[in-house]
């Protein structure tokens, strides 16, 4: 099928380029960008008032799948993507069993390989069962296609193993995320430790506990000459210590989550579950700090780490609540706040919502003649109010029901078929 | 008012109508036969997740009291432990009726949460280290009966503050009130930014104390050790204990306070402890006469 997308404001940051123009779509691929498309056959989409952007990736989900199929599997998963925009996804290692075999890898490309399309990139666990002990068969696991490897979620801390890890990984240019967290500061911990912490009567965790850990990350790959991706940044002394690193010329990438954004531990007062959350949420000036790290380049990356959970297993005393929230479907709209307050640039956003292509070392994030169609395309006037019982996800656990937004998902394309369309 | 879940949310009226009220119930608490048929017919469920005599007690007495028929539910023979969700426990327990559920647990917003969820009064017996109300206010009513107000008061709050509802609903409390609250204890006990609640944050127990009108002191939880809160016993009482030596700073007929079960010779030595300054004992009768209050100020009157 041939489509059009007519008259839309083209965002290209890869090139260097945003203007009014038409993309033509045929057989999967980009087959013209123009002012004046041949509309012959073609499915017009009239992008008049709308952003017409290189896919979205989101380079950090969970969707326990093998395993925990009852919170998500690879296919609402990638319902959930579609529809919150992502053309691509990178899912992480703590599936049951781990992936830290092949035949894992495997399972979930093949599962991915009958979805809707949305292109799944496995991380692969660093250590065998995630245990932090030994190292996973990595060079098979990136024959088998995965991209990256991680033991997110359960970080290692021993440093001993980290730089074994690295070094081995490096021989198959495999690269390690990390959730870079201190286990002993973290223990029995709710939320942020802070003023809030204290009068919610919570046992708190720190950020010294997050950045003590990016900063041994840091310097680990600065001494190794590898690159390292730091996960779900959320702090500001997290951010002092990435920029102190990334000036040294260190090969250092990180990400963090619309949530970090959005909410502070001033939420954690409605005892919520659904406000717990790994890194927790920071205060406000860790907040102020993150966005302004998004703004000058030293987050590179707005990842989700969607962590679907059963309705059943939040709904219990806060202490025995799982950590996480879904958040692919409520990504671009808490995101396109901070267009709409004109702290980020819509270009700056498509980078950030793009950077993962690279990082992942991924074809990806530029719309141009000949390449894959995979586009997002966003409303960025559009007002709406978030109803987590419309979500594509098998769950439904975020803090933000109900929360009116400005800016959604108009479209999602990948290999030029349209896999989410939100008006028909 | 139809909720007691904090101090948090009170104003100073509010606080003052319970005390004032309280002096009814004292009233009637002196008297040969000490019941009101005020909550006749009423339903009144104590659910206690946590362990705990006193408390558990103290509004069993209190509920008996005003003729209100009450049930205890114990966390050994709860379904919490059975995999049960907490929402479907409590809408159990919604369907069986009850006019008030006085819940204690050791996770910080569960009263908020049944609030939330269930239609019937909750009164906070204690949640985690949040809040302990009624607590607050047998403390408070006990200052108002000795020292006559709160303006101007110096409090000492010493021990463990961090792991204390106790202290927490106490500086809501007495700052409301416009007392002076001091705290003190050893660094691992003070909770980040307490400052910010109001208090003035002391390293040893002995500046607190300088010249208080009343010495608080907050249970050391000896199984806490483990913990890496404070080297032993034996240093612990060293630093933290109040002395006849450390009363003799504050005020003179400072008085001393204790919300119980307290640790002799831990964080409160015997001679403090059984002497002239100290009310502990009567911190436990105006309990009854608070508790009383507060169920009849939520659930007295008319059938709504």
């Amino acid at each position: 099928m041939k489509i059009v997308l007519k008259n839309g404001t083209v965002v290209n940051p890869a090139v260097k380029s945003t203007e009014k123009t038409s993309i033509v779509i045929e057989n999967g691929v980009v087959t013209a960008i123009t002012k004046d498309p041949d509309l012959t056959d073609a499915k017009v989409i009239n992008a008049e008032k709308l952003f017409v952007a290189p896919g979205f990736i989101d380079m950090h989900v969970h969707f326990r799948d093998p395993g925990f199929e009852y919170k998500e599997d690879i296919f609402s998963g990638l319902e959930a993507a579609a529809a919150g925009g992502f053309t691509a996804v990178c899912t992480m290692s703590n599936t049951n069993p781990a992936a830290d075999n092949v035949e894992t890898i495997r399972y979930m490309l093949e599962r991915a390989g009958k979805a809707n399309g949305v292109k799944l990139y496995p991380v692969a666990a660093a250590t065998k069962g995630l245990k932090g002990e030994s190292l996973a068969p990595i060079g098979e696991l990136a024959e088998g296609g995965a991209v990256a490897i991680s033991d997110d979620g359960r970080p290692i801390q021993n440093t001993d193993l980290l730089k074994r890890v690295m070094e081995y990984a490096s021989t198959f240019d495999m690269m390690y995320v990390s959730h870079s967290e201190d286990l002993y500061l973290a223990e029995n911990a709710q939320m942020n430790e802070g003023y809030y912490s204290t009068v919610y009567g919570m046992t708190g965790n720190p950020v010294v506990g997050e950045a003590s850990q990016i900063a041994r990350d840091c310097m680990m790959a600065e001494y190794l000459k590898l690159p390292i991706h730091i996960a779900h940044v959320s702090a500001a002394l997290s951010v002092d210590i990435l920029r102190f690193f990334k000036n040294r010329g260190a090969q250092i990438t990180a990400e963090t989550a619309p949530h970090y954004l959005t909410l502070t531990d001033q939420a954690l007062g409605s005892f919520d579950t659904n406000t717990k959350i790994n890194p927790p949420l920071r205060s406000e000036s860790d907040r102020q700090a993150v966005i302004e790290a998004l703004r000058d380049g030293t987050i590179d990356a707005i990842a989700t780490d969607h962590a679907p959970h059963h309705k059943r297993e939040k709904e219990v005393e806060f202490n025995s609540a799982p950590c996480g929230i879904v958040g692919l479907e409520t990504a671009i709209p808490l995101t396109m706040k901070l267009y709409h307050n004109k702290t980020l640039t819509i270009e700056r956003i498509v980078e950030l919502f793009t950077a993962g292509y690279k990082i992942m070392k991924q074809q990806g994030g530029k719309i141009e003649v000949g390449a894959p169609a995979d586009i997002t395309v966003i409303d960025p006037d559009y007002q709406w109010i978030i109803d987590k019982n419309m979500f594509k996800s098998k769950s439904s656990n975020t803090p933000f029901h109900g929360f009116h937004v400005k800016g959604s998902v108009y479209m999602t394309i990948v290999d030029g078929k349209i896999v989410y369309s939100r008006d028909f | 008012m139809k909720h007691l879940l904090g101090i948090e949310n009170l104003n100073k009226d509010q606080i003052m109508n319970i005390l004032e009220t309280a002096v009814h119930f004292n009233e009637l608490n002196q008297r040969l036969i000490k019941k009101a048929p005020t909550l006749k017919g009423r339903t009144i469920i104590n659910f206690f997740a946590e362990p705990s005599t006193r408390t558990r007690t103290s509004f069993e007495v209190a509920e008996k009291r005003l003729s209100a028929d009450t049930y205890n539910i114990a966390v050994s023979g709860s379904a919490i432990q059975k995999g049960e969700t907490l929402a479907d426990t409590v809408l159990n327990l919604q369907a069986m009726g009850p006019d008030a559920l006085v819940i204690r647990h050791s996770v910080s917003g569960i009263p908020q949460l049944l609030a939330d969820i269930m239609d019937c009064s909750i009164i906070n017996a204690g949640d985690g280290f949040r809040e302990h109300p009624t607590q607050a206010l047998l403390d408070a009513y006990t200052i108002w009966q000795k020292l006559g107000g709160f303006e101007g008061l110096k409090v000492a709050l010493i021990g463990d503050i961090y792991h204390s509802r106790v202290a927490r609903s106490n500086i809501y409390l007495l700052t409301k009130m416009g007392a002076h609250v001091s705290i003190a204890g050893p660094g691992t006990m003070i909770p980040k930014e307490v400052e910010k609640m109001g208090v003035t944050v002391e390293k040893l127990p002995k500046y607190a104390i300088q010249d208080a009108d009343v010495v608080m002191m907050l249970r050391v939880q000896n199984e806490r050790a483990s913990n890496l809160l404070y080297p032993d016993i034996r240093e612990y009482s060293r630093y933290f204990m109040l002395t006849p030596e450390l009363l003799k700073l504050a005020k003179k007929d400072a008085l001393v306070m204790h919300p119980g079960p307290a640790n002799r010779g831990v964080e409160i030595d015997d001679v403090v402890m059984d002497g002239e300054q100290s009310v502990i004992l009567q911190q436990v009768s105006n309990g009854v006469n608070v508790r009383m209050a507060v169920l009849y100020l939520l659930l007295g009157g008319s059938d709504k």
